[in-house]
């Protein structure tokens, strides 16, 4: 790794040195290294990737970069000299900026009004909203400072927070996951801003999963597996499989999906009309949304986070009831006034997006989980006399799941909480699968889960829907419904749109849909250039 | 610098599940020393007094267990309310109502008198506490109302209720114009269990019994399951199918019917007819009890000795050296201050971090 590292460095140092040195740097977290000496070096004018899976490090590394984590051992160097980072003020300070994966924005309040509550100095608004508009031209983000934060798009609360972090001059930026949330032509644009931002000599520290988008806009990258760097290297000298094999330490199976039935399965999940009011102000309403989902089939709902996907579900699972009861329909029943136990009667499962607090509780052990979802369905085998919890043929279920899945965990019968995420995931899944459910709905079945498991998730769903059960996938990785969907529909605004077979789908054609592009739709400022 | 941090434990620690109520009572016990050093008494005798003396005699054991009867009752009911996140503050208020509901049959039908009574006395009792309980759990299902502070508030209307029934309309017509009501006739009163030794009566064993039982229910059955998944996480409660209002208000009818339940026991068992106040705060202590026990049934019974032990204590020691009863009440503060404080440690272990961290990094700056 030495090696790759040098020779590439050597290339930069005619761009004015190093700008951040980071040498032997360490964090633990218990019997946990979570950063074991680190290195990593970023020059200036340079968009440096940061790669690695969920628990790699990343996070953690970034958080002592940016003075929110003490290291426990090793040295940062700025500008060649040593420093030490208490907080994120000072980080600023240094002129390190951050822009966060999860926003922290005032949905009620405007674009300017939470730049200025960012800002250390007493400037007046209307001067902060002139300096963000100065800066919005500049680099290509279009802005209205006076907008309410509440009425903005994802992508568009996005720039608010680079917008920020720009005003404070920083030299470099540090961008967490930043297009883990946008459609793909947002995306675009996000990277004529970096490159932009580049040839003014500001470095970046590009954190992400997303292996093309490195390759396309990275001049070197790090590799972390288990806290530990594998790799420097040039990611425009590699692969997507070679950066994806140093990410995983291993090949990572591919999902194979066995052409699907030609014969049209029986409807088994079929929505008409579906409307559900925004639940509080910054709620999606659902407006008028029908699908239908066959016997054998994948179906996927493409969209950027926050546009319904989360009403969607729950009006599909019942924890939410529809006015009308043929709604929703199960397997020919209707289920609009059935509750989610009565739907799962039916044959339906379901798994949520929130793995922690919703598909599971995280104080409680596998086997009370397993009992969470199945109590009802599996009333015979799991509830005995007076109601009682059996608790063997509990725990028997539970190991077949764990086996069948490949769940990593410590001790027999864990808490919840207790498993990294994507073990956790593939129980809540195996769970359901373990059923054979004629009907499963599956929110981000992949999101923060590792490249390992999202495969084997994957693969068992398609799996599940080729032995003729209707599987409905919502989800933003794009790469994840082409991968295992027979039809995609995209939800934008709370609208669904009509489903097109996986074949005459590409990536700009969902991501227009994605920003709202459709034809009676158009003239959105997202979209006054692709529309 | 020196300090102290609290690091998150991967997985709660079952060492200190068990044993953080018995760190608690030592902390209480040496910070109620320090407290009666201060008041001038010797600590050493006032710890006596609290904890051994009420030990040593039979009849005191009988009298412990009358005061341990309606803090485990009380408690045990409590424990499925805080489990399933539902904070029923008002057990007083409940005790009071299953007291006075429970007390219709001999104060207002003196003369219907034969076996039956009881039975009839105790359900009703037990039904008063329930409706009694009734009312924050539907504010709070319907309306979404902070049951602490309707449920609270309702605890002073019921004090202020008996106080004005047994002043008034129920009054003991042949008592000289005390506040109180007739004394409860032979058929009225509970039973005491071994007469002969002392005055526990059969409040205990309700007691008891009511702890076994919903210890079983809470373990080994699916109603328990839904009662702690509906209060660790709502929304899987929820995506379990359960109803989280019809969880509020059935957690405040068991307690709110167990509290009453002790109400009319305490009335017709120890005290044997009505007054202005019938529970020195037992509604309030089962709240220390209920988290001294760990939310556990079979452990509330422990820590409602425990706590009937301090009011014994507090007895002796207000007789034998002068202390204050509100010396008591301070004692029981600090026990449910520690259980609390003592609870993190289940959760989170403390670690000393030194200088050595902060010193490397002097060393780079300089």
């Amino acid at each position: 790794m030495s090696e790759m590292g040098a020779g590439v460095d050597h290339s930069h140092e005619g761009k004015g040195g190093e700008l951040l040195e980071v040498r032997g740097l360490t964090k633990i977290f218990g019997a946990l290294r979570a950063c074991d000496a680190i290195d990593l070096s970023i020059g200036r004018g340079e968009i440096h990737a940061l790669l690695g899976e969920n628990g790699a490090g990343k996070s953690t590394l970034v958080k002592m970069l940016f003075g929110a984590l003490e290291p426990a051992a090793g040295d940062i160097r700025w500008k060649g000299k040593p420093v030490s980072i208490q907080s994120p003020g000072e980080a600023r300070g240094l002129g390190i900026g951050m822009v966060f994966q999860h926003f922290s924005l005032f949905e009620a309040l405007t674009a300017a009004e939470n730049i200025m509550l960012s800002l250390d100095d007493k400037t007046p608004i209307l001067q902060v909203a002139e300096r963000a508009r100065e800066l919005s031209k500049a680099y290509g983000l279009p802005l209205d400072p006076f907008a309410h934060v509440g009425d903005l798009s994802v992508g568009e609360r996005q720039r608010i927070e680079i917008i920020r972090c720009l005003l404070q001059k920083p030299d470099l930026i540090i961008l967490d996951e930043p297009t883990s949330v946008l459609t793909p032509q947002e995306a675009d644009r996000l990277f004529e801003t970096l490159e932009t931002l580049r040839d003014e000599g500001k470095s970046i520290l590009y954190i992400s999963h997303r292996l093309e988008e490195v390759k396309r806009l990275c001049d070197r990258a790090t590799v972390l597996r288990h806290g530990k760097v594998v790799s420097h290297c040039d990611p425009r000298q590699e692969t997507a499989a070679s950066l994806a094999k140093m990410m995983v330490g291993d090949d990572v199976d591919t999902v194979r999906r066995t052409g699907s039935l030609d014969r049209k399965g029986e409807a088994l999940l079929e929505v008409k009309a579906l409307n559900r009011p925004a639940a509080n102000p910054f709620a999606m309403p659902l407006r008028g949304i029908s699908l239908e989902v066959r016997a054998g089939a994948v179906m996927g709902i493409a969209g950027v986070a926050g546009n319904g996907q989360g009403e969607l579900f729950e009006a599909l699972s019942g924890e939410v009831l529809q006015d009308k009861a043929d709604a929703i329909r199960i397997r020919g029943t209707n289920a609009g006034r059935t509750g989610i136990s009565g739907r799962r009667l039916l044959g339906a499962a379901f798994v949520p997006e929130e793995r922690l607090g919703h598909g599971a509780a995280p104080q409680m052990r596998l086997s009370e989980n397993l009992f969470l979802s199945r109590h009802v369905t599996d009333k015979r085998a799991l509830v005995g006399m007076f109601g009682t919890v059996r608790a063997g043929a509990l725990a028997k279920a539970a190991s077949r799941i764990v086996k069948a899945m490949d769940v990593r965990k410590s001790g027999v019968d864990p808490e919840a909480s207790a498993l990294s995420g994507g073990n956790l995931q593939k129980f809540i899944i195996g769970r359901e699968l373990d059923r054979q459910p004629a009907v499963i709905v599956v929110n981000q079945p992949t999101w923060g889960v590792d490249a390992g498991a999202a495969a084997r998730i994957r693969q068992a769903l398609i799996d599940l829907a080729r032995s003729g059960s209707a599987v409905l996938v919502i989800s933003q990785d794009l790469d994840e419904l082409f991968e295992i969907c027979d039809t995609v529909a995209v939800m934008h605004d709370g609208r669904l749109s009509a489903p097109m077979p996986i074949a005459e789908a590409s990536f700009e054609k969902i991501g227009l849909l994605m920003g709202g592009a459709e034809p009676e739709r158009s003239g959105l400022p997202e979209n006054t250039e692709t529309a | 610098m020196m300090r102290l941090e609290l690091v998150k434990r991967p997985q709660h620690s079952v060492l200190f599940s068990a044993i953080s109520p018995l760190i608690a009572l030592v902390l209480t016990m040496i910070a109620g020393a320090i407290m009666f050093s201060i008041l001038g008494k010797s600590p050493i005798d006032a710890l006596y007094y609290y904890f051994i003396d009420p030990l040593r005699e039979t009849w005191s054991l009988h009298e412990l267990a009358i005061k341990a009867a309606p803090l485990i009752l009380i408690a045990v009911g409590l424990s499925v309310c805080f489990l399933s996140n539902n904070w029923n503050i008002g057990a007083e208020g409940q005790f009071i109502a299953g007291a006075i509901a429970g007390s219709i049959l001999p104060v207002v039908f003196p003369d219907f008198q034969n076996w039956l009574v009881l039975p009839l006395m105790l359900a009703m009792g037990l039904a008063g506490g329930a409706a009694y309980a009734a009312v924050p759990a539907f504010l709070k299902a319907r309306f979404n109302t902070n049951e602490i502070l309707t449920s609270l508030m309702l605890v002073y209307v019921a004090q202020l209720f008996l106080d004005w029934i047994v002043r008034g309309p129920w009054r003991d017509p042949g008592g000289m114009n005390f506040p109180e009501t007739r004394d409860f006739h032979v058929f009225a009163v509970l039973p005491e269990l071994m007469p002969s030794a002392g005055r526990a009566n059969w409040g205990i064993v309700f007691a008891v019994l009511a702890a076994v039982i919903l210890w079983f229910v809470l373990r080994k059955t699916r109603k328990g399951f839904e009662i702690r998944v509906l209060g660790q996480s709502p929304r899987a409660g929820r995506f379990a199918g359960f109803s989280s209002s019809r969880m509020v208000m059935m957690a405040f009818l068991i307690s709110g019917g167990l509290a009453g339940l002790a109400g009319i026991s305490e009335v017709a068992g120890a005290i044997g007819q009505l007054q202005p106040s019938i529970s020195p705060g037992y509604g309030f202590t089962a709240i220390i009890v209920a988290f001294l026990g760990r939310l556990n049934p079979l452990g509330i019974v422990a820590a409602g000795f425990v706590l009937a032990l301090s009011y014994l204590g507090g007895e002796a020691a207000q007789i034998s050296l002068g202390l204050s009863d509100k010396a008591a009440r301070a004692f029981q503060g600090m026990l449910l201050f520690f259980v609390l404080g003592c609870d993190t440690l289940i959760h989170y272990r403390i670690r000393l971090a030194g200088r050595a961290v902060r010193g490397g990094e002097a060393a780079r700056n300089a």
